[in-house]
């Protein structure tokens, strides 16, 4: 039973169709009476709530904490610019400017002010809200407007992953810091690519980054019979896993563009997702299986 | 008056760097003498905040004015703070600006002319 498994759904490029497989994928495992938890971490654009529907229940706001200096108290020594650096505080004689767009909260001003003059202050960054969707668990980010501070939601996002749950996260495009706050401490990462120039250009990219960050991982073609079949060569040449084809069908599109599930309006994409299903199933027996050897060969030696 | 403009290079004959926070250097000039010397942009490649360091740098230089292509909101935020004058809009090398600003035929920058970033992909 692929319970208490996580596996973030990431893609490199973005547009594969990681929200696709991520809201059937979750759809399809709760149908079967599976403990479900959808995760929403693209929280600069979060979409999965536009197929899952979620009636949201609660809503939690985020904050992280930036510098306020009390100038009554500072000298104007500078040293907390000289340690920031983010250049999100900085003394000009006797004036501290914050930047609070620019700070990464690490908490360095504050410790080296030799006056206390300088107190932390919450800065709203997003909202989590949390809500069912039938009987996935759904709960997303979404980052306030002009913030930056995408890293911090994701991981606070990724706080209510639940025990017992096959855990699925939607995670953001591409391959930089957002994308590793997502994908980290997943056990299985889904890369979702198509088969375009464009597709195998960033999926490289992606395979770059999970084989770096040691995580197991397989690749999804979308839309494919689209392009050409070098995706497929890369794949082969590298010894990666192609655990589902899903075609270019454009009644898929029609129901991605009208919010609906493939598995609830296209009967014979089941299979598929059923397919997609049962091999993350496979790798989760195969973890725990290595899992069993690590421990009995700890126990034995 | 000590002003600094954004350079391309490192003579009065470079063109002005448009960017401020990402110029390539800073000339520091005394507008009497003509004699300057170069500051290398520590910032050009910084992953963000290059305009808050830049403005330190010329602030600490001493100088009294900043003439350069375009400047944002931080950096110009960062330089008022110092009271330090901001001339935006310098085109040509280098010598022509600072002779445009010695005649007086630079205005003084209102505000920011550009958003935060603008010059992270010229």
């Amino acid at each position: 039973m692929p319970d208490d498994f996580i596996i973030a759904i990431a893609s490199g490029k973005g547009g594969t169709g990681k929200t696709t497989i991520a809201t059937n994928l979750a759809h399809y495992a709760s149908g079967l009476g599976k403990k479900v938890q959808y995760l929403d971490c693209d929280v600069e654009e979060p979409n999965g709530h536009i197929f899952l529907k979620p009636k949201i229940e609660k809503t939690w706001k985020v904050t992280v904490d930036v510098p306020e200096v009390d100038l009554k108290k500072c000298t104007g020594c500078g040293k907390c610019g000289e340690i920031c650096q983010y250049s999100a505080i900085i003394c000009i004689k006797e004036n501290v400017l914050t930047f609070e767009q620019l700070c990464h909260s690490c908490g360095g001003c504050m410790r080296v002010c030799p006056t206390d003059a300088i107190k932390s202050r919450p800065l709203c960054i997003g909202d989590i809200e949390f809500g069912k969707a039938g009987d996935v668990d759904f709960v997303h980010g979404k980052l306030c407007i002009g913030n930056v501070r995408t890293p911090s939601l994701i991981k606070e996002v990724k706080k209510h992953i639940k025990k017992e749950h096959l855990t699925i996260i939607d995670v953001p495009p591409g391959t930089s810091c957002p994308v590793v706050e997502a994908v980290k401490g997943a056990d299985f990462v889904l890369l979702v690519t198509e088969p375009t120039p464009f597709g195998l250009n960033d999926l490289k990219l992606a395979v770059d980054l999970v084989r770096k960050m040691n995580l197991p991982f397989a690749v999804v073609i979308n839309r494919y019979g689209l392009g050409n079949d070098d995706v497929e060569k890369y794949c082969r040449a590298e010894s990666i896993d192609i655990c589902l084809k899903l075609p270019d069908d454009r009644r898929i599109a029609e129901a991605y563009s009208s919010g609906q599930m493939i598995v609830d309006v296209l009967n014979e994409y089941g299979k598929e997702f059923s397919e997609l299903y049962e091999y993350t199933k496979s790798v989760k027996a195969g973890i725990d299986d290595k899992r069993r050897l690590r421990v009995w060969r700890k126990n034995n030696s | 008056m000590k002003i600094a403009v954004t350079s391309t290079g490192r003579t009065l004959d470079s063109q002005v760097d448009p960017r401020f926070g990402r110029a390539a250097c800073f000339i520091i000039i005394d507008t009497e003498t003509m004699d300057f010397n170069v500051v290398e942009n520590e910032s050009v490649a910084a992953a963000g905040g290059a305009g808050i360091s830049s403005a330190k740098v010329v602030i600490d230089a001493g100088v009294g004015a900043v003439l350069t292509g375009n400047c944002g909101p931080n950096a110009q935020r960062t330089l008022s703070t110092a009271g330090i004058k901001l001339y935006t809009g310098a085109t040509g090398t280098v010598a022509e600006a600072v002779e445009l600003f010695k005649s007086g035929n630079l205005t003084e920058a209102a505000g920011p002319n550009v958003k935060p970033h603008f010059g992270m992909d010229k």
